[in-house]
C-alpha cells in the first residue's frame, strides 16, 4: 500500500487526517442539531443529509487515522474519548447555528473550502486519502449547491434576510483565515504530494466564494488578522459543550453498543 | 388568497433508473424550483429510487373531474378486447 508516498512521520499524518475528520465530524454534528427544529419540514431532512455526509466522511477519516498512528484507536475511540486539546478541526466549524441564514454562511464557507480541497487531493500520493477525497468530493458538490442556493435566496431576498446573512458573514469570516494558514505540518502534507498546497486551495475558494456572494448581493468582507489555532487543537469555549454532548454516551456507559 | 408564509407545492416525479418513465412519487413545499429540486434529491432518492428527477408546480396540473367519473372512465369497461392478451411476451422482455 502506498508504494510511492515519501517516508513521513506516522505522528505527523495521524494529526493532519484527524484535522481533515475532525472538520466533518464537528461540522456534522453541528448540523445535527437542526433536526426537529428546521424552518421546514424538507430543511429538516436536507440539514440531516449534508450531517450524515459529514458524518460519513468523518468515519473514514478517523478510521484511518487510528490505522496510521497504530496503536488500536478506532474510529469510535477517536470521536468519543478525545479531549477538546486532541481535536483538531479549524474553529470555523463548532461556531453556533445561530438563525438559519448563519448556519447556511458557515456551510458554503466550509462546503467551498473541502470542494476546492478535495478535489485536489482525488491524486494525493497516499491512495487511502485520494480514494476518501473521491468518495467525498461527490457529496460535498452537492453540498455547496444546496447551501449557496441558500446563500443566494437569503442575500438575493428580503431587506431582512440580506442583513442577517450579511451580519452572519461579518461574523464568520474571520474564522476562515484558519483554514487556509498554513502551518509546518500542512507544508509537510504539500511538500510530500499528500495534500494540496492551501494557497492553491485558498486562490479557488476566494474566486468561487466571490461569485456566490456577488449572485447573492453580499459585499465580501475584508480580512483581518486572526489568533484562531483550532487546527493545533486550541478551542473556542464551544467545542468543549459539542464534545460534552456527543460523548456524553460513551463517557457514562463506556462500550456500550446499539 | 394565497399565502406567502407558505412555499408553493410542487409534485415530485423520479426515474428509477434508465429506460423507465418518471413516475409520481409525492409532493413537497419549496420556495423556487431549484429548492424542489434539492427537496425533492433529499426527501425523495435517500434509498437510491432514482437516476432523475422531474418536478413541476402542483398548480400547473390539470386533473380530471371526480364527477365525471362514470362519463369518463366506465365507457372502457366493456372493450375487453383492446387489451392486448393474447400476444406471447418473449422472456427477454423486461420492462413492458
Amino acid at each position: 500500500m502506498n508504494a510511492a508516498l515519501p517516508k513521513i512521520e506516522a505522528q505527523a499524518l495521524f494529526r493532519y487526517v484527524l484535522r481533515l475528520g475532525d472538520l466533518s465530524l464537528v461540522l456534522g454534528q453541528r448540523l445535527g442539531e437542526w433536526v426537529g427544529h428546521s424552518p421546514a419540514l424538507e430543511e429538516d431532512l436536507g440539514v440531516a443529509n449534508l450531517a450524515l455526509d459529514l458524518i460519513g466522511q468523518a468515519r473514514l477519516l478517523l478510521t484511518y487515522a487510528g490505522e496510521v498512528e497504530g496503536r488500536g484507536r478506532d474510529e469510535d475511540k477517536l470521536a468519543y474519548l478525545r479531549e477538546q486539546g486532541a481535536y483538531y478541526n479549524a474553529i470555523l466549524a463548532e461556531q453556533p447555528n445561530g438563525d438559519f441564514g448563519q448556519t447556511i454562511v458557515r456551510q458554503v464557507l466550509i462546503d467551498a473550502f473541502q470542494l476546492e480541497l478535495y478535489e485536489r487531493m482525488t491524486d494525493s500520493l497516499d491512495e487511502r486519502l485520494a480514494a476518501i477525497a473521491a468518495k467525498s468530493v461527490k457529496e460535498v458538490r452537492y453540498h455547496l449547491r444546496y447551501s449557496s442556493g441558500w446563500l443566494v435566496r437569503l442575500g438575493d431576498g428580503t431587506d431582512e434576510s440580506h442583513a442577517r446573512v450579511q451580519s452572519a458573514l461579518e461574523l464568520l469570516w474571520p474564522y476562515t483565515v484558519e483554514l487556509f494558514a498554513e502551518d509546518d505540518l500542512d507544508r509537510m502534507m504539500a511538500d510530500s504530494g499528500i495534500a494540496p498546497r492551501l494557497s492553491e486551495v485558498h486562490a479557488a475558494w476566494v474566486q468561487r466564494i466571490n461569485a456566490i456572494l456577488a449572485e447573492a448581493t453580499l459585499k465580501v468582507p475584508t480580512d483581518r488578522p486572526h489568533a484562531w489555532h483550532g487546527k493545533r487543537g486550541q478551542h473556542s469555549e464551544h467545542l468543549g459543550y459539542i464534545l460534552a454532548e456527543m460523548q456524553y454516551l460513551q463517557r457514562a456507559y463506556p462500550d456500550a453498543r446499539w | 388568497m394565497e399565502d406567502k408564509r407558505e412555499w408553493p407545492l410542487y409534485e415530485v416525479f423520479i426515474r428509477a433508473r434508465g429506460g423507465l418513465d418518471h413516475k409520481h412519487v409525492g409532493s413537497l413545499h419549496a420556495a423556487d424550483a431549484r429548492m424542489a429540486i434539492d427537496h425533492a434529491r433529499d426527501l425523495y432518492t435517500r434509498r437510491q429510487e432514482g437516476v432523475s428527477i422531474w418536478v413541476v408546480p402542483s398548480t400547473a396540473i390539470i386533473a380530471s373531474d371526480p364527477s365525471e367519473t362514470d362519463s369518463l372512465f366506465e365507457p372502457a369497461r366493456d372493450k375487453i378486447y383492446r387489451h392486448p392478451t393474447f400476444y406471447e411476451i418473449p422472456d427477454e422482455v423486461k420492462t413492458l
